[in-house]
């Protein structure tokens, strides 16, 4: 810790380096405060109509594809894992090991995103879609056939759609900020004692990652998966 | 070189000596425009938002006088009915999303809180600059909307009207309202972590001046509200541009839902719009009152009350949109408790004022409007939090009058006395005295003029946002739009002296008030981070010590010119002079 890299990484308007981790730190959790409230009015909107239409919410839900979602957890759990020790690293100044933890957290996440989006393309296939015209298929003719309000069917699909893209973007906007941390290491800006850059984002990337963890209950499994085991 | 120009010119007198260099301030360091546009310095940057939602306000104010002219007669004096929806929803969207909600957080919270702590900058920043950038962004995005054929939902935007019916540039206005979301959201987030880790020795909570605890609270509202009207604008948008979505009957949804995540984040909303006023008020009237805030805690804590309790009551908006009689009965309650701190507030400012050696500068008379006019939309505000009395009175003009009262009569006086009181700080110039003072006074009679008539014609039952009425509320319409040309001229007055005083006015002493603030210890405009690096502020008192005559690093107040003068005549159109006199020897508390 020797002066130099104090006056570069101490910005001018604070005291000393525990003040502005903290100050970093706590500005973050704060964001992630901003962020819990945005989704969750959300929540609070499923948690109304999932109340209302449980049926209907129930037999939508069955048409999600269960296995994509499982892999898609599994992926976003063990980014968290390698972007906290990416921290550990940074901490100890083990340069190497921060930018292969960055990286494996960079490749589960775009793994996630790319799975997310050949989900959304088997779902357009099989028109699962809240759109009034574009919502047919199977879905469609067994919820007719079981005497349900497709509308409120439709009414799923939108969370479904509105949520997870709400959370695709977050999932993008952290790749980003990870990729940034990249750059950041490799032009030696994150020296151990300014790894609170690293946490700070890896806070964000756990919340987002907290946030899956609600959505797929809420959205893979509030129906049973059985009546068509073939998807 | 130079001997070779100056053999070819003539001989010409030497030059006048240079005068002396001025003393480096945030001002005059790197004054380019490029230099204000890239700022990072959190005076600047309230400085920046002082000028955009002045514009803001003007154009509001402009929508507004449509309106009221367009209501002289029954049957529109100028503007057909589709014009004159567009011309309301303007002045709503305008005054409510880019002037009142940054009103005093982003000008004076931007440019004091930092001082008031002792701290050279905000936590961050950058953070900062961005938020004025995202600021005009997203009201780039209203205004388009506003001028290329405007909106016509009111600013409550209430589906299935805005989401399927409305012909009106409903996206790009709610687009607008969504992006300016997120500058509030950093205000607000800056200011806090700023409260929590920037203070300078010695600022603890409890030496904390009530303006910092009053924004604290503000911005536990922008934190906690903001994001959820985000993600209702972002539910509306989607439903009008895809017609997919969960508000619109047609396809599945319900409007009511709307309603609730809307007034989950506009109720609390309302407090980011008066809780600023409250805390610059509290400033004020002890600064002219002579005297310690009476009840430090209660006012401090009363500010948190509001907050958090303002969070629990929005759906006394929803009375008559078909809630259960329970849940209304809940809400009700819950409206009449938030009446509670409030009061508890105005209580202390009238115990604080008692005994005390008051003078009326102008951003006294400010802040007294500011308390006898909240007083009157807080009390109307009970006939409206009250089940069987909100039916008869919901959607009229008493609900338009009690809200103006508060907004206007409170949060827009209460920025005028904030303007007033910190314009030397902001800018080093002391403004016209007499004319101050007048502007004030015509600013109340105005607004006198404009609000009660509109209380009366409520209770007579016209409907808000009609352009057309019955012939009997004429009477009240024509008294109520010459109010609103006399409260035009008022608000007129301050844009022209203030910009006046820019370059004719007296220049401004440090502390020019006598006041006891961190802020008064630095000279007027501030240098570049605020104090003096080599003696950065430690703090030993409260903040209002004027009973001992300190200020909070101990120090003696100065005695100001035309002290023991307050209200001579012969100073009728001389500057603002100092408060009177310390002569009446009130308790000391803390």
């Amino acid at each position: 810790m020797s002066a130099n890299t104090h006056s570069t990484v101490l910005k001018h308007h604070f005291g000393d380096l525990e003040q502005q981790h903290a100050s970093e730190r706590l500005g973050m959790w704060m964001f992630l405060a901003t962020e819990v409230l945005f989704f969750g009015g959300l929540f609070g909107a499923y948690a109304c109509y999932r109340l209302w239409y449980a049926a209907e919410f129930e037999y939508a839900s069955s048409f999600m594809n269960l296995k994509f979602a499982s892999i898609n957890t599994v992926f976003l759990v063990t980014s968290s894992l390698t972007m906290t020790l990416a921290i550990r690293c940074a901490k100890l100044g083990d340069k190497a090991g921060l930018y292969r933890n960055l990286l494996l957290t960079f490749a589960l996440g775009s793994a996630f995103m790319v799975l997310k989006g050949f989900e959304y393309a088997e779902d357009f296939h099989e028109h699962i879609l809240p759109g009034t015209s574009s919502f047919g298929g199977e879905i469609k003719h067994d919820a007719e056939a079981q005497g349900l309000d497709t509308g409120k069917v439709r009414l799923f699909l939108c969370f479904y759609y509105i949520m997870t893209g709400i959370h695709g973007v977050h999932i993008i906007i952290g790749l980003g900020c990870i990729l940034w941390l990249v750059q950041q290491t490799y032009a030696n800006k994150i020296p151990p004692e300014n790894y609170s850059t690293v946490e700070v984002v890896s806070l964000y990337w756990h919340l987002v990652d907290a946030i899956w963890l609600f959505l797929m209950p809420m959205l893979y499994l509030a129906g049973a998966h059985i009546h068509h085991v073939a998807h | 070189m130079t001997t070779a120009v100056t053999s070819i010119t003539p001989k010409i007198a030497p030059p006048p000596p240079e005068p002396a260099p001025a003393e480096p301030n945030y001002l005059n360091v790197n004054y380019s425009l490029w230099g204000w546009l890239t700022t990072v310095d959190h005076k600047r940057i309230g400085i920046l938002y002082l000028i955009s939602i002045t514009v803001f306000f003007l154009a509001g104010g402009i929508a507004a006088g449509i309106v009221r002219l367009n209501l002289l007669s029954p049957d529109g004096a100028i503007i057909n009915e589709d014009a004159y929806n567009r011309a309301f929803t303007a002045h709503g969207v305008l005054m409510l999303f880019f002037f009142l909600i940054p009103a005093v957080p982003a000008v004076l919270g931007n440019f004091l809180i930092p001082m008031m702590i002792g701290a050279k900058d905000l936590a961050f920043p950058k953070l900062n600059l961005a938020s004025w950038y995202v600021f005009m962004v997203g009201a780039a995005f209203g205004v388009y909307a506003i001028l290329n054929g405007g909106i016509d939902t009111g600013w409550t935007l209430y589906p299935p009207y805005s989401s399927r019916s409305s012909q009106s540039n409903v996206v790009p206005g709610v687009f607008g309202v969504f992006i300016s979301g997120f500058s509030s959201i950093m205000t607000g987030l800056n200011i806090m972590v700023t409260v929590h880790k920037m203070r300078a020795p010695g600022m603890t909570w409890g030496r904390l001046p009530l303006f910092v605890w009053s924004l604290y609270a503000t911005s536990l509202i922008q934190l906690l509200g903001t994001p959820v009207v985000a993600i209702t604008t972002v539910l509306l948008m989607v439903e009008r541009v895809a017609g997919i979505g969960i508000f619109d009957p047609l396809i599945g949804g319900d409007p009511v839902l709307f309603q609730h995540l809307f007034w989950f984040y506009s109720h609390p909303a309302v407090y980011i719009m008066i809780l600023p006023g409250m805390g610059v008020v509290s400033e004020v009237l002890t600064c002219f009152s002579r005297k310690n805030i009476f009840g430090y805690q209660a006012v401090a804590w009363s500010s948190m009350g509001i907050a958090v309790v303002g969070f629990m009551l929005w759906a006394h908006h929803m009375f008559v949109a078909g809630i259960s009689y329970y849940s209304a009965l809940l809400f009700s309650f819950l409206s009449m408790l938030v009446a509670v701190p409030s009061a508890i507030k105005v209580f202390n400012w009238t115990g604080t004022l008692y005994k005390g050696s008051i003078t009326f500068q102008a951003p006294m008379l400010f802040a007294l409007g500011f308390v006898v006019l909240f007083v009157i939309g807080g009390l109307t505000g009970l006939f409206l939090a009250t089940l069987g009395t909100d039916i008869h009175l919901h959607d009229t003009y008493f609900v338009v009058a009690h809200f103006h009262f508060v907004m206007v009569g409170g949060m827009v006086l209460g920025y005028m006395a904030g303007i007033h009181f910190w314009w030397p700080k902001m800018t080093g110039r002391m403004y016209s005295d007499w004319w101050s003072r007048v502007a004030a006074a015509i600013i109340i009679v105005g607004f006198f003029l404009t609000f009660v008539p509109q209380f009366m014609m409520g209770y007579h039952g016209m409907p808000r946002r009609y352009p057309n009425y019955p012939q009997e509320f004429q009477v009240y319409n024509v008294m109520s739009t010459a109010g609103a040309s006399i409260l035009g001229l008022g608000y007129l007055l301050p844009a022209c002296y203030l910009t006046l005083s820019l370059f004719f006015g007296k220049k401004a002493t440090g502390n020019p008030w006598s006041a006891t603030g961190l802020e008064w210890q630095s000279p007027s405009p501030p240098p570049l981070f605020n104090f003096d690096e080599a003696h950065m502020p430690v703090v030993v008192c409260g903040p209002y010590e004027y009973s001992l005559g300190i200020d909070q690093m101990g120090r003696g107040l100065p005695e100001g010119p035309g002290l023991g003068t307050p209200n001579d005549p012969s100073d009728k159109h001389g500057e603002s002079s100092a408060p009177g006199p310390m002569k009446k020897e009130t308790e000391v508390v803390g």
